[in-house]
């Protein structure tokens, strides 16, 4: 056991890292973008959504790992289902008790976890396969990549659309809000051109390792 | 399907899998209900909370207040232990008293169809007055920067501070049905004045609160006494 | 009960309130399957239709979870009752009409991931309507989404052949454009008033 622990601890950080920035789930793989541009009107909801969904993606991948040689193949994705949708209720009732305008705000996508493309994804291709730490380990990096990227739009939304950043005014008040950030169509174009930004960061590096390669 | 075409994988007995997929059922039902458990009273806690806010923040004066349900054509507490949300067909107004324990007024919920979608409100009646004293956008997906100014524009909730909705003489219509009029030009305590770029909206709350008002008011006026005998 | 008329419900929830374009519904396929108007529109017929029935078992849920007062089993009882619809649907069409399954097929499982239809199940108990209601309502939200399926699909294949830079290729193309669309959208609201 202690071998294949050490073994696997450079994995182990990678699992972490990987869902941060190369694989983030966002914008890299581009899933469960309904609540990315839903809830990302505001900083706070951004950062409220990423948290509950990265709390039922740990959970889910945590208990889905520990189950995982007890399951048999037929019923796999059912049971995944039922103990995503059962972290995701548990996680709309802890909300409720916590802030009553915050579930007001987020309203139906709490429960709209449930069909985040993300969480099955990690649970059938990552945690049905792998233990428990690297599983736990797997979910809070992909969490916080969702998070990263829920509070880029989020931040860039009600900085540009109301002028503040976490409810705080940074702008004078001569400035004229862009209006349209907050409204749906401004989810459209922020994520658009975040993904912009990211294609051009990987169009550059790819470039750079072409030179490389070419000058070697 | 699929064991059919590959048989790799092995005959799964049904009764394992009937077993994997209880266990988790009873695991996951366990999770729930202990939650559900914890967090219900913390919730009711925090709805009641909410709700007193806005009951006093459309009567103002008000110190404490009482959820009263209409039982034919009058209005009895609310046993204590009820749930938090009405049943159906049930119909709530809560009573705001001041801190002597005078009653204040009687807020009561209304909604109607917005620019974008539903508006609810909650307004505060004023016996004494027999206007509208006060009101709050409960929920709004009005454009932002321009039909949400009703929630948020100064003059506009003027309007709302002394909004007339007395009945006339027969006691079953009011004596002045409310009316928008375009910004500007309010002349008499029974006109909204609209805001500019809000149009729609400025028409939308005065519409539902015409409504609300043609069916309470008649119901409402003649009882305050249920109001203050129960204090 | 809400009292909302019919044909308001409709325009609400097909025009102003558009699932995709106004309450980011259905993302996933709309983004994914709308490179062709053929697709789009078979994607969007095989969501309404499932949205047509899961919309009738919900309903039906509803009124049994109130009928044994456990509020807290809606959503996993929600969403086992989408992944079984859609399981069901797959073997009747596949039974009925094998050639209609050749063309929905492949869209059919991916719809069980479709936030669209498991936020029509729960809107339509929040706004508390009735059965003729909710019909209704899941065939505007229907509408809706195919109707900006089939518009985002003919815009895109449009654009194929357009010269583009590169790094514009791709998603980050067609969330552009979904946001000009859905400003158009915007302009809608105030319909139903």
């Amino acid at each position: 056991m202690t071998t294949a622990g050490s073994q696997s601890d450079p994995r182990t950080t990678d699992e972490f890292i990987k869902g941060l920035w190369r694989d983030n789930p966002v914008f890299v793989q581009v899933l469960g973008m309904c609540p990315v541009l839903a809830v990302t009107n505001t900083a706070r909801n951004a950062l409220a959504m990423g948290l509950a969904t990265m709390f039922v993606l740990v959970m889910s991948n945590i208990v889905v790992s520990s189950i995982r040689n007890f399951i048999p193949k037929q019923v796999r994705i059912a049971t995944f289902i039922l103990v995503i949708a059962t972290f995701v209720t548990i996680v709309d009732y802890v909300i409720q008790a916590i802030s009553l305008d915050l579930h007001k705000a987020l309203g139906a996508f709490i429960s709209l976890i449930v069909v985040n493309c993300v969480i099955l994804g990690r649970a059938e291709a990552f945690a049905s396969k792998n233990k428990i730490v690297p599983s736990a380990l797997d979910g809070l990096g992909m969490g916080l990549g969702f998070t990263f990227a829920l509070l880029c739009l989020g931040v860039v939304r009600e900085l540009l659309g109301s002028g503040a950043i976490f409810g705080v005014h940074v702008f004078p008040d001569r400035y004229q809000d862009w209006v349209i950030m907050i409204l749906p169509s401004g989810g459209f174009f922020t994520l658009g051109a975040w993904l912009l930004v990211f294609n051009a960061i990987k169009k550059r590096k790819a470039n750079a390792a072409g030179t490389a390669k070419e000058a070697a | 399907m699929s064991e059919m075409t590959t048989l790799a994988p092995p005959e799964v007995p049904t009764w394992r899998m009937y077993r994997a997929m209880v266990g988790i059922g009873l695991l996951c039902g366990l999770l729930i209900v202990s939650v559900f458990q914890l967090t219900t009273p913390i919730i009711a806690k925090n709805r009641a909370e909410a709700l007193q806010k806005a009951v006093f923040e459309v009567l103002p004066g008000a110190a404490s207040s009482k959820t009263f349900v209409r039982e034919g054509d009058r209005f009895v507490p609310l046993p204590d232990g009820a749930s938090d949300s009405p049943g159906v067909g049930e119909e709530r107004v809560y009573a705001g008293y001041d801190q002597g324990g005078a009653l204040v007024g009687v807020a009561i919920e209304a909604e109607g169809m917005g620019y974008a979608d539903v508006i609810k409100v909650l307004y505060g009646y004023g016996f004494d007055q027999s206007a509208i004293v006060g009101l709050k956008v409960l929920e709004s997906k009005e454009t932002p920067g321009l039909g949400d100014k009703i929630e948020k524009d100064p003059a506009f909730r003027e309007n709302f501070q002394a909004l007339d909705v007395s009945l006339d003489g027969s006691g079953k219509a009011a004596s002045h049905p409310i009316e928008v009029v375009p910004h500007g030009t309010k002349t008499s305590p029974w006109q909204i004045d609209a805001i500019t770029g809000a149009t729609i909206s400025s028409k939308a709350i005065g519409g539902l609160l015409g409504k609300s008002t043609a069916y309470w008011m008649p119901i409402l006026a003649p009882r305050r006494g249920d109001f203050e005998e129960s204090r | 009960m809400n009292q909302d008329p019919l044909w308001t419900i409709f325009i609400g929830a097909c025009l102003i309130n558009n699932f995709v374009l106004a309450y980011f519904l259905g993302i996933c396929p709309f983004l994914g399957v709308s490179g062709k108007i053929a697709t789009a529109s078979r994607m969007g017929a095989a969501v309404t239709f499932v949205m047509l029935v899961s919309s009738v078992c919900a309903f039906g849920i509803q009124i049994l979870l109130t009928q044994i007062g456990a509020p807290y089993l809606k959503l996993i009882s929600f969403i086992a009752v989408i992944a079984s619809t859609v399981q069901l649907v797959e073997m009747f069409v596949k039974k009925m009409s094998p050639a209609l399954f050749r063309a929905l097929g492949i869209f059919l499982p991916l719809i069980t991931t479709n936030c669209a239809i498991l936020g029509l199940a729960l809107f339509q108990t929040n706004k508390g309507y009735g059965i003729a209601q909710c019909l209704v309502y899941a065939l505007g939200a229907g509408a809706g989404f195919t109707l900006a399926l089939v518009l985002m699909a003919g815009l895109r294949e449009r654009l194929e052949l357009v010269r583009v830079p590169d790094v514009v290729q791709g998603t980050a193309l067609t969330l552009m454009v979904a946001g000009i669309l859905s400003v158009i959208f915007m302009g809608f609201a105030g319909l139903g008033g």
